[in-house]
């Protein structure tokens, strides 16, 4: 495992830890008003205060789990379903999988963020976990493309024919001779798609679709937008979630590549 | 021409597919919202207006679902997409037709320049790959990893606030009048500055990693190699032997995430409150003004296909194998 | 060799035909495998030996034509797969990266129910116990092959189906592989089934020879009789082109790809050095050449036994 990945982990491993004790450890309520008006980062206020006096960096703080947990559950629905997708219509091959396939395409070129604009403000209350399974909807269809190449490649490898020669029914093929062949795809499409969530919930927050009695470091920067805070040069009101966000996505890009070169060996880096 | 013929057939099934979702939405989701929206504008509606409505939002439960699905259509081909609330009385079709064409602007000119640069660039780090050219790559996943609207927030807070050299919002001078003259299109274009250059830096980087890992995986085919004993020089090698071939997945790529990108460019426009599709479609959410959001949506998913068809034509110009197809 | 002992027949073929799309691949096979004796079917690439060899696996269905397991039609495919067993090619290929020895040969056990342990599996084909918990890639070719065919063994199979199993491997090491098969053979009483594009190693290795060119078997006869007295053209040429530096090669130029398909006649008659008129539109039958079941179809011998 080479540096980048190991930093990739560690930022990962960092943000997961904030994730679970975030709220305990906030110094402040996120929510709680207080005298200290749009005040800048000091010793009482790391991340200086809102425009109502809230603690920015306690709600940086809570507000990891919430893009944590959409990350998580968005990752597994979505990979999931890219292998439905993905590896039933590359293994099966004829009517299905072009009709699989279609649909898989279809996702990918319908514009995902005004569709999920609209769904998201027609839903009646568009809790975490809804606003996940949403995202997951839309999420799927790039791991499912990729997966069905590689499982088509598999597919006509020797080993499967074997498999079957020996009497392996079809289910067992897939699962125990191809999955596992097609595990460094599925992981590296599994953090593509936590990157996609975050990002896509992230900004919903920021649009102000999502329902903000949450916080989410989104709920942060919509506040900050709605508020004015970069007419009123309040800096830190959107620095510090903006650059969560962009060290969280770096992270799991960096993770990615690691998978990456694991899988393709002639990305590796040259050593001279 | 089967090529063109097969992605055409799936463009207009993707078209169906969005209007149809279109359509089923507001049926499937529970609540009852432009319900509510009519009532609350009351009698300012007249009986045309109403009409459109109920017929684009499925209020009328008398009819059948397939009876309220061909009124839909009939509508649709008919250029009515319904009244827009938050420009009460304007009809949606005209907002989308005053917007689109700032959108097609920026978004159209920024992202040929970043898929441009970026595939460049990207061509010259997978070639000189081990060299600094290589410490490109964590700095543009740094980059690829912000999202649009934040940069665009820190560009107005650096660019605007900071040291005023650019325009924060708006797409000309207040007080212009659209026209053909020197002022006005000067005006245009210092204020597509930020904006434009935040959708640049945000989407070249993804370019430039996936050209740059194409090339390193062209380079170490044999007939990169062979170029390579022939003698032929390097930047012949580079561009028409590993680039040519490099280029044609970052070009299907190009197709396949254009949806993406433009979902991250309408979020410049509202951040910049730039006068295209993106701002009048954050407009919309706040007034929850769902026939102008569908309407964005259609048009958007519109846009984004013809650019698809676009891009599979370079593509059919790149490619001998697809040419021979057809 | 003038007593053919009565072997039982294992498995039977008649008139197998596969078709893919406009293509030929097979065009009205039939072949009997018996037991105690290898049957090798030799062919250039693109003859359709391979596409047989999975036609009897049953891993592709034919267009026509019917296959008969000890006389009767077997209608479950896994039954079918408990007497009849394949051995591939590429032994780089057929074993699974992910999974270890013990893994690929606990698998056709637990399927068909036989009570044999990995290690009884390994000693049969002379490898040693410990390597049940090694990985496909910690294992050179020959040992691979060697896997695969104790994989193959595992459910105690009438038949085995060999396709080219030593064209992969070094060329030191082959004929361990074949000696392996052979004593396989004659312990377990096995019809085994030698797919080669070497018409030598048919005469060392197989009892029976067929001959097959462009989807269809030309030859046939026992192996000493076909490699000695070869009686179809394409069979001469086939054994002339085997490697002799003594010899001048007659060489057999267009590859079969570029032949145009001869749909009624004979499929060798683009290249037949002794070619006929008739043999552009009729296709030769199955002639006697000699009385030890030696045949060809080629219309040179039907004018000779008329």
């Amino acid at each position: 495992m080479n540096f980048k990945t190991k930093l990739g982990l560690g930022i990962l491993a960092f943000f997961t830890l904030i994730a679970v004790i975030g709220s305990w450890i906030a110094p402040y309520d996120p929510s709680a008003m207080s005298d200290d008006l749009l005040s800048p980062p000091s010793g009482s206020h790391w991340f200086g205060t809102t425009m109502t006096g809230q603690d920015i960096f306690s709600q940086v703080l809570v507000g990891t789990r919430g893009v944590m947990v959409v990350g998580l559950v968005c990752g597994v629905l979505a990979t999931l379903l890219s292998i439905l997708v993905g590896v039933t219509s590359g293994f099966l091959g004829g009517a299905a999988d072009e009709a699989l396939s279609m649909l898989a395409n279809v996702f990918l070129v319908i514009p995902a963020l005004p569709l999920i604009i609209i769904v998201a403000s027609m839903l009646p209350s568009a809790d975490t976990v809804l606003i996940a399974a949403v995202i997951s909807l839309t999420a799927w269809a790039w791991g499912a493309r990729v997966l069905r190449a590689q499982t088509m490649s598999l597919r006509r490898r020797d080993f499967v024919e074997a498999a079957r020669a020996s009497g392996e029914s079809t289910w067992r093929i897939i699962v125990f001779e191809v999955l596992p062949n097609l595990m460094a795809v599925i992981a590296s499409g599994f953090v593509g798609t936590v990157i996609f969530a975050v990002m896509l919930q992230i900004t919903l927050s920021f649009v102000g679709v999502i329902s903000l009695s949450t916080w989410n470091w989104g709920t942060i920067l919509f506040w900050a937008q709605s508020n004015q805070a970069l007419g009123l040069g309040a800096w830190w009101w959107f620095v510090p979630a903006g650059l969560c966000i962009a060290l969280l996505g770096t992270a799991l890009a960096l993770i990615n590549f690691g998978i990456d070169e694991y899988a393709n060996p002639r990305l590796r880096k040259v050593r001279a | 021409m089967t090529f063109l013929l097969r992605r055409a057939v799936f463009y207009l099934v993707t078209l169906w597919a969005a209007i149809t979702a279109n359509f089923l939405l507001p049926r499937l989701l529970p609540g009852d919202p432009v319900q509510a929206m009519i009532t609350k504008l009351g009698g300012r509606l007249n009986s045309d207006a109403m009409a459109s409505l109920y017929i684009l939002f499925g209020l009328d439960d008398n009819k059948s679902i397939w009876q309220q699905y061909v009124d839909y259509w009939g509508s649709l081909l008919q250029g009515d997409l319904g009244l827009s609330f938050t420009f009460f009385p304007t009809p949606v079709a005209d907002v989308l037709s005053q917007s689109l064409p700032w959108t097609l602007g920026l978004v159209g000119v920024t992202t040929v320049i970043a898929f441009v640069l970026g595939t460049l660039l990207g061509v010259y780090a997978g070639w000189k790959r081990g060299s600094w050219m290589d410490n490109l790559i964590p700095m543009t996943t740094f980059l690829s990893s912000i999202p649009y609207f934040w940069l665009g927030l820190i560009a107005i807070s650096l660019f605007s606030v900071t040291w005023p050299l650019f325009p924060a919002s708006g797409g000309y001078a207040p007080g212009l009048v659209p026209e053909f003259s020197g002022e006005f299109i000067g005006s245009v274009l210092e204020h597509a500055v930020l904006p434009g250059i935040t959708i640049v830096i945000s989407s070249v980087a993804g370019w430039i990693l996936g050209m740059r890992n194409m090339m390193v995986t062209v380079t170490a085919e044999d007939y990169v190699l062979v170029a390579r004993a022939k003698g032929l020089t390097q930047k012949r090698i580079m561009f028409a032997y590993a680039a040519r071939n490099a280029v044609l997945p970052s070009i299907s790529g190009f197709a396949l995430s254009l949806g993406f990108i433009v979902g991250g460019a309408l979020l410049v426009e509202m951040v910049f409150s730039y006068p295209g599709l993106g701002y009048v479609l954050f407009q919309g959410i706040g007034a929850k003004d769902y026939p102008l959001m569908q309407g964005v949506f259609l048009v958007i998913t519109l846009a984004v296909l013809v650019a698809n068809l676009l891009a599979d034509i370079g593509y059919l110009l790149l490619d001998p194998r697809t040419r021979r197809e057809g | 060799m003038n007593t053919v002992p009565d072997f039982e027949a294992a498995l039977e073929a008649k008139g197998l035909v596969k078709t893919y799309k406009r293509v030929r691949a097979v065009q009205d096979v039939s072949i009997v495998l018996r037991r105690g004796r290898v049957t090798a079917l030799v062919g250039e690439s693109g003859s359709g030996k391979s596409t047989v060899a999975k036609l009897l696996a049953r891993l592709v269905e034919p267009t026509s034509g019917e296959i008969l397991l000890d006389g009767e039609k077997v209608r479950r495919v896994r039954e079918y797969r408990r007497k009849v067993q394949m051995v591939f090619q590429d032994p780089f290929a057929s074993l699974n990266p992910v999974h270890t020895i013990r893994y690929h040969l606990t698998r056709p056990l637990k399927i068909h129910k036989r009570s044999e342990t990995v290690e009884e599996l390994l000693e049969r084909v002379n490898l040693p116990a410990d390597f049940a918990g090694r990985y496909p890639h910690e294992l050179s070719g020959g040992q691979r092959q060697r896997v695969a065919i104790a994989r193959a063994l595992a459910a105690h199979p009438e038949v085995l189906l060999a396709d080219e199993p030593v064209s992969m491997l070094d060329v030191s090491i082959r004929l361990g592989v074949l000696n392996l098969l052979l004593d396989l053979k004659e312990r377990l009483k096995l019809a085994v089934l030698y797919i080669t594009h070497d018409i030598a190693s048919a005469r060392y290795f197989a009892d029976e020879t067929f001959v097959m060119y462009g989807g269809q078997i030309v030859e046939g006869g026992d192996s000493e009789t076909v490699t000695q007295r070869p009686a179809h053209p394409y069979t001469q040429l086939l054994i002339e082109s085997a490697p002799d530096p003594e010899r001048s090669v007659m060489a057999l130029d267009a590859p079969p790809e570029e032949v145009t398909q001869v749909s009624t006649g004979c499929q060798f008659a683009p290249r037949c050095p002794k070619v006929q008129s008739r043999c552009w539109t009729e296709a030769p039958p199955r002639t006697d050449v000699d009385s030890y079941g030696h045949w060809a179809a080629c219309w040179l011998y039907v004018e000779a036994a008329a």
